[in-house]
């Protein structure tokens, strides 16, 4: 015992002597990737460092206060982003209610559904839908969904459910309701792409046994499938949550503009990160300036949460092999 | 008996109602998309003209967006020399050295940062690189502070996330057996890596690059406060610098009409450049697959 293991450990030391000449080269090597991939650890650090010295004159002066403080007034130097924090909110949630049934209807569509003749090209066609720049939707919204929102989704919307909370005053064309439909619109694939992925990793005898027992489609779809992928589902619905919050300039050109908090479905609105699109490049003072850069840090840490969530989630399931990494 | 038959009856009718719903959806998610391909055609296409490639933006409707399409096209071979180095390198250590925890934090805070709003990364570099470019004035001979230097930075802050997890799981395609024969003639394995595993999946980096260059030949909303625009013809890497995407949401916000021909137009281009990147990064990877 004490032979071999002396005699083992020559042989390592001999081959490690003869591999001294590439063993430099080798630990340069891993030393410069592992170097490099721990930039993106710094970078992230560095993205919460500068945002935060940018905006600490805001910080300073409004504190937390700057969430729930619903002025905006640049003259003044008196800023409150609730007005935006809400846009957000309300875009992005009635963005992710729609996007999240129409993308698991289409999800279980394709997987459940489709032969793989429609399967095939609808797939491709929803990844499409991912690679058409956010200016693109932005433009198609000005000119095409505003002027069908004001002149007809809108007064009907208005006909039929003018009961609902929050269902009134006239339809701009310009305002949450174009924001919501764009932001589903563009958040669809990620939801559908992640869902048809968990759904299709339901295991066959699952679905198999409950056929068995006499179910029809759709009881094997909600008894066998969607609890199996419903944590999976779950976490591609918050990535396109974080998607919604995060989308800039398409919302930017449909929403309308305006720094008070809306009260109406229809009113035109800000969210937090088209309000930094619009103003940031005419600023009317540094503390103007530094309050646009906190609402930008606000936005980061609202997104980094999320997405950290989602990524722990959708790994769960998934078991680390994230199929989707464009978004 | 007849409480079974009509139980049947309901269950068999829910399952059609839910199968029409899920068809609808499935149908559904292709409308928004073939409506804007249309409306790109019907007021894109007859706004294509060759002045459009040809003139600078002058003010007026006889001006064209040359300066837009040399400057994307500076921007992304900025964004590519700043930003693959360092994705490849991080996609090499996630795939062939990061086992353990730290490469765990290091995949996780990849894809994070993946998520991160392309405005946010505009203002990281606002602060980090446009603020700070008096301070290398000696160098750059410039007294800009808003440059191509900086929407390129950004840019490649965008593609870098996209293209490590790419390269890693490409990496991480090639066979266990392909390293163990490089390793059997002795070749360490910093070069087996080099030579042999990155060679072999190649075709599969490839496809992650072209989609990540489709992904930022289409953002606008990070060169808003680092690249600014620009109205006249630039390539200077110091220098503000127009680019396609800035030009689309200029003139959808302007008041003219042929301020808006000419954004239908900048789209149609830009789409069309976006899809062919995305349909050409798919046959690579068909390709490869095969």
């Amino acid at each position: 015992m004490q032979l071999t293991d002396t005699r083992a450990r020559a042989d390592l030391q001999r081959s490690g002597r003869l591999l001294g000449r590439f063993d430099r080269r080798e630990l340069l090597f891993r030393a410069l990737v592992t170097a490099v991939a721990l930039s993106v650890l710094l970078l992230v650090l560095a993205m919460i460092y500068e945002l935060t010295r940018q905006a600490w004159p805001a910080i300073s002066k409004f504190g937390l206060r700057f969430l729930w403080s619903t002025e905006w007034n640049p003259p003044k130097e008196r800023f409150g982003a609730l007005p935006f924090i809400a846009g957000t909110l309300i875009t992005s949630l009635l963005a992710l209610v729609f996007g999240t049934v129409v993308g698991l209807g289409a999800a279980l569509f394709l997987v459940e559904f489709a032969p793989p003749w429609v399967r095939v090209p609808v797939s491709y066609m929803v990844e499409l839908l991912a690679a058409i720049p956010s200016v693109v939707y932005g433009l198609w919204g000005v000119f095409v969904l505003g002027p069908w929102i004001q002149h007809t989704a809108g007064p009907f919307v208005l006909d039929y459910f003018s009961w609902l909370p929050f269902v009134k005053g006239p339809p701009l064309g310009v305002g949450i309701f174009a924001a919501v439909l764009i932001l589903t619109i563009m958040i669809l694939p990620t939801i559908v792409a992640i869902s048809r992925d968990v759904i299709a990793a339901v295991p066959r005898s699952q679905r198999e046994g409950i056929l068995a027992l006499g179910a029809t489609r759709w009881e094997m779809i909600r008894i066998a499938v969607l609890p199996y992928a419903r944590s999976g589902v779950l976490g591609a619905a918050i990535l396109g949550l974080a998607r919604a919050i995060g989308e800039t300039l398409a919302v930017a050109l449909v929403i309308g503009n305006s720094t008070n908090v809306p009260d109406s479905i229809f009113s035109p609105a800000y969210t937090m990160a088209s309000v930094i699109a619009n103003q940031f490049r005419e600023v009317e003072n540094d503390m103007h300036r530094a309050a646009l850069i906190y609402v930008g840090l606000l936005l980061l840490i609202i997104t980094l949460i999320i997405n950290a969530f989602a990524r722990l989630l959708v790994w769960r399931v998934t078991k680390g092999q994230i199929t989707t990494v464009i978004e | 008996m007849t409480a079974i038959a009509s139980a049947r009856r309901r269950r068999r009718a829910v399952d059609r109602l839910a199968a029409a719903a899920i068809i609808a959806a499935g149908i559904g998610v292709i409308v928004p998309l073939l409506a804007i391909l249309l409306f790109l055609l019907v007021k894109g296409l007859p706004a294509l003209h060759v002045d459009l490639f040809t003139r600078i933006t002058t003010g007026a409707p006889d001006g064209g967006i040359k300066n837009s399409i040399v400057g994307s096209a500076v921007l992304l071979a900025l964004a590519l020399v700043m930003g693959l180095p360092p994705a490849i390198a991080t996609g090499i250590y996630l795939a062939e050295y990061g086992r353990g925890r730290l490469g765990f934090l290091i995949r996780f805070l990849v894809d994070v940062l993946a998520g991160v709003p392309s405005i946010t990364i505009g203002l990281f570099v606002y602060t980090a690189v446009v603020l700070n470019m008096g301070k290398v004035q000696a160098i750059t001979h410039s007294d800009q502070k808003f440059t191509a230097f900086a929407g390129g930075v950004a840019l490649a802050l965008i593609m870098l996330p996209i293209v490590s997890r790419v390269t890693e799981e490409m990496l991480l395609l090639v066979p266990q057996m392909t390293r163990e024969a490089s390793f059997a003639l002795g070749v360490p394995k910093w070069r087996t890596i080099l030579t042999v595993v990155l060679p072999a999946a190649s075709s599969g980096v490839l496809t992650g690059v072209v989609l990540a260059s489709a992904r930022v030949a289409g953002e606008a909303a990070p060169l808003l406060f680092t690249t600014l625009g620009n109205n006249f013809y630039s390539i200077s890497v110091f220098r503000p610098i127009d680019a396609l995407p800035l030009r689309i949401y200029t003139y959808a916000t302007g008041p003219f009409q042929y301020q808006h021909d000419q954004a239908w137009a900048a789209s149609f281009i830009l789409v069309m450049l976006v899809l062919l990147l995305s349909v050409s990064a798919r046959l690579i990877l068909q390709r490869r697959l095969r």
